[in-house]
């Protein structure tokens, strides 16, 4: 492993999840007020599996993040770099809010999340229509503190990337050759 | 002995109460529930307000007859986007056909104190020869008549057009019901 570089998995779930997230959250905005139809039920489905496959993803990353160090993070002003780790614990934090805020928010709703059509999940809560409609303005206010979260984070990495001309976004990439 | 003659005749009333056919059907107590999948998720729902005609002796199921009337836009499918939606001309048609209707006359003894009321469904037009088991609970007051069957939505045309692709609502619908008939008169039930 070439030193100051992020190891091989962390890089894959780094990139795993952003996929999924690209995917989840257009495919949320989206569907959320179609009128009701075969589609809006697939499509419904569909985004309630790539949520809690982020939930395990994230599960696995942060386990990961934990007995894995990050490398030694790249020479910066120190104001920019707790507003970079500042972000990437939000993030984390988010990672497992939201999945888990939309889980409960089904289960509110009387809508069970079997992952993948296969695996029924439990429902945490009993249906309750008010607490089904608070659950589902929690999801969309944690989605849209992602959204600016995320903006910061795609910001902040092409700012060092093409600005600074550092190792920041590199360290994230499988390609690593200075 | 007066306390011996009194129980006995005590006995013999309850006993011809027992055996006296219930008449006066329950919309309190009474349940019709369904379960339909969605994406392979089981979904709950209801129907709010049914009413009955009931003449049965709950030991002698076999003699009793029935006609059931569901008001289809009292229905609870879910949550209230649904609830608009099933009540459209896709399914159920509710302005054209506001009523399904279970008409029996005629219950076997399957045996082990389970029957099967054997009768006519009519949902939007559609009807068919169905046989709805049940078994029998009696209880002070009353009797509970408890069953289930399943019904395949698509014989009956509720869900047509995109909504008839079952890999997204399955065919079979799970019905269940619980009907309470008493002997009494309800006053409440009494004036329907």
């Amino acid at each position: 492993m070439t030193p100051g570089r992020y190891t091989r998995t962390a890089i894959a779930l780094h990139w795993l999840m952003a996929l999924l997230i690209f995917s989840a959250f257009p495919l949320g905005v989206y569907m959320h007020d179609l009128p009701l139809s075969p589609t809006k039920l697939q499509l419904f489905s569909y985004h309630k599996w790539l949520g809690i496959t982020i939930l395990l993803a994230a599960a696995a990353r942060l386990a990961w993040r934990i007995t894995h160090p990050a490398p030694a993070m790249v020479d910066m002003p120190r104001w920019q770099r707790i507003a970079a780790h500042g972000i990437h614990h939000l993030l984390y934090v988010l990672l497992f809010a939201i999945p888990l805020s939309g889980w409960l928010m089904s289960s509110a709703k009387g809508f069970q999340t079997v992952w993948f059509g296969v695996l029924p999940l439990p429902d945490l809560v009993g249906k309750n229509k008010e607490l089904g409609d608070l659950l589902t303005e929690l999801h969309q206010s944690l989605n849209f503190g992602l959204l600016l979260l995320v903006g910061a984070h795609i910001a902040g990495a092409l700012k060092h990337h093409f600005v600074e001309r550092d190792d920041t976004l590199r360290r994230m990439t499988f390609r690593y050759k200075r | 002995m007066k306390l011996r003659s009194l129980l006995i005749a005590g006995a013999l009333v309850a006993t011809a109460a027992m055996a006296a056919e219930l008449t006066q059907f329950s919309p309190e107590k009474s349940q019709i529930t369904f379960v339909s999948k969605q994406m392979g998720v089981s979904v709950d729902g209801r129907f709010k307000k049914f009413d009955a005609r009931i003449t049965v002796d709950p030991a002698k199921p076999e003699t009793g007859k029935v006609q059931l009337d569901i008001d289809l836009a009292s229905i609870d499918a879910g949550s209230s986007d649904a609830d608009n939606e099933v009540r459209g001309k896709n399914w159920f048609n509710t302005t054209v056909f506001p009523k399904a209707t279970f008409v029996s006359s005629q219950v076997r003894v399957v045996g082990g104190g389970r029957y099967e009321a054997l009768g006519k469904l009519t949902i939007k037009g559609t009807t068919r020869d169905i046989a709805a088991p049940f078994a029998v609970k009696t209880e002070a007051g009353g009797a509970w008549f408890d069953g289930s069957l399943t019904l395949n939505r698509l014989q009956f045309k509720i869900g047509e057009g995109a909504w008839a692709d079952t890999s997204t609502v399955a065919d079979e619908v799970q019905v269940k019901f619980k009907i309470f008939v008493t002997g009494e008169v309800v006053p409440n039930a009494a004036k329907k």
